[in-house]
């Protein structure tokens, strides 16, 4: 316990040593006197004597020490001193750090929360996405999801593979749940059997569907989401065991998921098994995601290994019916590319995220620039201090420490600072970030984001505490207390560092604002993309589905819906009402087959290309607002009689008869069984997939068609989007009198996805737009610091070379040479940053020529005005401390000096 | 004994062949003070000074002990090398 006591009676030693010392000296001149000196050169020659008193004490202090802690908790307490002696430096640094540093931390929230993060789920690294592609299926345009499995595939896969833990697939989708309140749709999402058991997520309530609920036509078993589970039934453990009515049909509560539990990255309310019938499965069906869990140690080489050692298998196991050839589907070259479930759910926003965060990193680079800028001209103000630390025995490497541990505090308080403004900016950022960004429910602030900040904020404090630190911590206390700031003119070398400074942010900037203007040219580009239908503000879209169990007759279905068209159309204020299978960009899984056309000739065993299907009702096109390029369309009367009659879209009828009005007459059919159709339209080329995407081709069917293979004369289409064109889409009223007209019609079938096609556009160009908004906060940002950075040098320069001009001017210089030297100064500075920011700039926005659509990532318009755009805010950030240079009066200025 | 006594003390008894560094005295002495070689008290001066008079203690004194025997070995072994007739 001595250390401490030591520790306590510390002040009491430092004071009696003070004293000792005192006492020694008062005796020592005292003897000098004795022996004839006068007492004033007696005081003097006993100082001389003992030696720097300082330092004696200091070292006979530090004895009683733990020297390295200890001073650092002095430099400390010093640097505070220091910020809170100079609060407006303190407040323009503190907020230059805190911003740039919330800004970081925000957007490394996201990234951490989506893109590094494991899945929610245990050992989510064993999780697969069972990816494959076929790149010999000509016309599959949808790559994106490559080709989804069969329920074939999944039995050949789950029962002969030797890589997994288990195995299935599953497929989301909506259906209508009734008898609880108001007919409500639901998303469900429909599982074979080991898609939960790969997951392995145990239940909150109840149990897991199982093998036991997966027989076809067996007792229909369901489970529940917990937000579900709490909406309707407010959290009650009594729900497993009770009935709730899915499509029309009871189904069996068996039990509840846990809170955030999701299916990769799809949210549903519902969970039922997808009971494939064995005896009924063909090869063909290829719409289900699969996903696995890898047994331990094997490799995803390994797996796509196993299911290409299957792919045989499964053709010589199953058949698409009598008289077709199995192994066609080798013209396919079907190879898996599987994928870890991560990387599926993350999709292509990884490179976005990035991009995003590399230009936020930049942007602190630039603040950084900034406070180093300040820095220099406090240490510079500070040099006397700083000598005068240096004469009273202050080794160089204990003043750089004690300046660095000073900016490493500002760096840290700033990162406090920012942590607070980070938790807005993730609010902000979850707010304008595209709804359909993946895990966006999963964005916190979590330790390893906390931990990135402290090291940024520890980080940034080292870098711009760095360079005024070396700089001027150098020994030279003689030069610096003999000059006491009467320089004439500021040394060339500590103008470089500044000037150095200077021209790295105008080049960042540069850098920045030119990725911002690509992604303004991006925009411009999409947003004049003709998507296939028109005013989207004035067009309601809502989607009905009439369940086989509720309407068992398909003409009825037609029937109904026709009904409702008619009942929609009465609103006042409705110009028109249609439907079809899916609006462009409403990202529903999408219908693809083979399409034979009766001109052309198709080899024996070759799938033909497969094309995109859709049906539209008559009076679809008009309502939308898209084009009807040749021919017309079909009425009604055509749909009910069953007429063979098909519309196509443009690029299907230059690629099948090379122009629209040649398409005319000509036939096609989707089976051999089926009649012929006659094309009597040619309908413009819609933006499917998003304005960005090419548009695939289309063949639009009737919504009522010939029944080939079930029982029954026809079939319908159940799920359809309804369109209603009216100026009072948007109010509460026209909802209610929509709402009314479909349940006139039958009050069992519920609206989803109420939206107007407005939204459903801004949606599509979510991405972009977040991207967008993001690199224009970024480049403002830049700019503005930049901006600060050369003002602030210059003004500093300007005030510094006062007395040159004033002596100039004095001596008969006019003022517009001094305003040339100075924006001389200044332009030389701004262009070369400019020179060496486009340099940066051509390499660097390569990076992210996957986000630009419609410019190339050298675009030189965007190269042009951008450059234009910072020299000309530079030129003026540099004119305004010119102007001051040349009002300085001369006399005033040299009487002042 | 207090410090500047020290001082004239050994420049005294050495009859001005050593000088010590006032400088370095102090600092010397928190040391000895720290490794309780040494306590220290407040006394007066000849000159009726408040000062700080140094006793060497028992754990002092033994360390001296050593230190004299290892510096009398040192010195002797210079002395031994630098005896003329040796080599």
């Amino acid at each position: 316990m001595n250390w401490l006591r030591q520790l306590f009676s510390r002040r009491r030693l430092y004071r009696e040593l003070a004293e000792e010392i005192q006492a020694h000296l008062d005796e020592k001149v005292e003897e000098l006197v004795r022996e004839g000196m006068s007492r004033e050169e007696a005081m003097q020659s006993a100082r001389r004597g003992f030696g720097n008193l300082g330092l004696i004490e200091e070292n006979s202090r530090e004895v009683w020490r733990w020297p390295p802690v200890e001073d650092f908790f002095l430099d400390m307490r010093h640097g505070l001193r220091a910020l809170r002696h100079n609060p407006v430096f303190t407040t323009v640094a503190l907020l230059t750090i805190a911003i740039g540093i919330a800004a970081n931390s925000a957007v490394f929230t996201v990234v951490n929360s989506v893109l590094l993060r494991p899945l929610n789920y245990p050992k989510a690294d064993e999780l697969l996405a069972l990816h494959q592609i076929a790149p010999g299926a000509e016309g599959l345009t949808d790559f994106e999801n490559g080709l989804l499995l069969s329920p074939s595939m999944y039995f050949t896969y789950a029962e002969h593979n030797r890589t997994f833990q288990s195995l299935g697939v599953w497929i989301a989708g909506t259906a209508n749940v009734t008898g609880l309140a108001e007919p409500e749709q639901v998303r469900t999402v429909a599982v074979s059997d080991g898609v939960l058991q790969a997951l392995s997520v145990s239940p909150a309530v109840g149990r897991w569907l199982l093998q036991t609920d997966q027989v076809p036509r067996g007792p229909e078993r369901v489970m529940l989401s917990y937000g579900y589970w709490q909406r309707r039934f407010g959290e009650s453990p009594a729900v497993v065991g009770r009935n709730i009515m899915i499509d029309s049909r009871p189904r069996e509560i068996v039990g509840v998921m846990r809170k955030g539990f999701q299916f990769a990255d799809a949210d549903f309310d519902v969970i039922v098994p997808l009971a494939f019938d064995r005896a009924n499965v063909i090869l063909a069906g290829f719409g289900y995601h699969g996903i696995a869990r890898l047994k331990p140690g094997a490799t995803i080489a390994q797996a796509n290994a196993d299911l290409t050692r299957m792919l045989p298998i499964w053709m010589d196991s199953w058949s698409n019916g009598p008289g077709t050839n199995p192994h066609i589907y080798e013209t396919w070259r079907i190879t898996p590319m599987i994928r870890p479930l991560k990387q599926e759910v993350i999709g292509n926003v990884g490179e976005l995220l990035w991009v995003v965060m590399g230009t936020i990193g930049v942007v602190m680079l630039i603040a950084c620039a900034n406070v180093t800028n300040l820095l220099l001209v406090r240490v510079e103000a500070r040099q006397q201090e700083l000598a005068v630390r240096t004469a009273l025995g202050a080794g160089w490497t204990r003043i750089v420490r004690g300046l660095l541990v000073e900016s490493v505090m500002l760096g840290l308080m700033g990162g406090v600072a920012g942590v607070g403004l980070a938790y807005a900016g993730v609010r902000l950022l979850k707010a304008v970030g595209p709804s359909n960004l993946p895990r966006l429910s999963e964005i916190a602030i979590d330790p390893r984001t906390l931990g990135f900040t402290f090291a940024l904020s520890v980080l940034s404090g080292l870098l711009f505490g760095l360079i005024p630190a070396l700089k001027y911590a150098r020994p030279r206390a003689g030069s610096a207390l003999q000059s006491l700031g009467r320089t004439i003119s500021v040394s060339r070398e500590r103008h470089r560092t500044r000037n150095l400074l200077v021209v790295g942010q105008v080049a960042m900037a540069l850098v920045l604002l030119m990725s911002a203007g690509l992604m303004i040219r991006t925009f411009a580009a999409l947003r004049k993309v003709d998507p296939g239908f028109a005013d989207p503000q004035h067009l309601q879209a809502m989607r009905i589905s009439i369940p086989d169990s509720l309407i068992p007759e398909p003409e009825r279905v037609t029937r109904i819906q026709n009904a409702v068209l008619d009942k929609l159309a009465a609103i006042r204020g409705v110009k028109s009402a249609g439907f079809v299978s899916e609006m462009p960009m409403e990202g529903f899984d999408s219908n693809w087959d083979e399409i034979f056309a009766e001109d052309k000739v198709y080899a024996d065993n070759v799938i033909a290309p497969l094309r995109l299907y859709k049906y539209i009702s008559p009076g679809f096109l008009e309502t939308a607002g898209t084009k009807l390029v040749a021919g017309r369309e079909m009425t009604w009367s055509e749909v009910y009689g069953l007429r063979p009659v098909v519309m196509v879209s443009e690029d299907l009828a230059r690629e099948l008869w090379g122009t629209p009005s040649a398409a005319i007459g000509k036939h096609l059919r989707e089976f051999t069984k089926e009649p012929w159709h006659e094309v009597v339209g040619v309908i413009q080329d819609v933006s499917e997939n998003g304005v960005e995407e090419k548009a695939p081709e289309i063949v639009y069917w009737a919504p009522l068609k010939e029944n080939l293979y079930g029982p029954g004369p026809a079939q319908a289409v159940r799920t359809v989007t309804f369109v209603i064109r009216s100026e009072r889409v948007g109010t509460e009223s026209f909802l209610n009198e929509v709402r009314e007209a479909v349940w006139s019609v039958n009050s069992n079938l519920p609206l989803a996805s109420v939206r107007t096609m407005q939204e459903v556009y801004d949606q599509s160009l979510a991405r972009t737009s977040f991207t967008l908004v993001m690199l224009g906060i970024a480049g403002a940002m830049a700019l503005a610091l930049g901006i600060i950075g050369v003002y602030g040098v210059m003004s500093y320069t300007v005030s510094q070379r006062q007395r040159e001009i004033g002596i100039r001017l004095a001596l008969g210089a006019q003022g517009r040479d001094m305003l040339q030297m100075v924006l001389g100064q200044g332009t030389k500075l701004v262009l070369v940053g400019v020179g060496i920011g486009i340099g940066s700039a051509y390499g660097l926005t390569r990076l992210m020529r996957n986000l630009l659509f419609g410019v190339t990532a050298h675009d030189p318009l965007t190269f042009a005005a951008v450059s234009a755009l910072l020299i000309l805010v530079a030129l003026l950030a540099c004119y305004i401390p010119a102007r001051r240079a040349i009002l300085v009066d001369p006399v005033v200025t040299l009487r002042y000096e | 004994m207090h410090g500047y006594a020290l001082v004239q003390h050994i420049k005294r008894t050495s009859q001005d062949l050593l000088q010590i560094e006032e400088g370095s005295l102090y600092p010397a002495l928190q040391r000895l003070l720290k490794e309780e070689f040494v306590k220290a008290e407040w006394g007066v001066s000849s000159t009726n000074r408040r000062v700080r008079v140094y006793k060497l203690t028992a754990a002092g004194a033994k360390h001296l002990e050593r230190e004299v025997s290892s510096f009398e070995r040192m010195l002797e072994g210079i002395t031994r090398v630098l005896a003329p007739g040796e080599s």
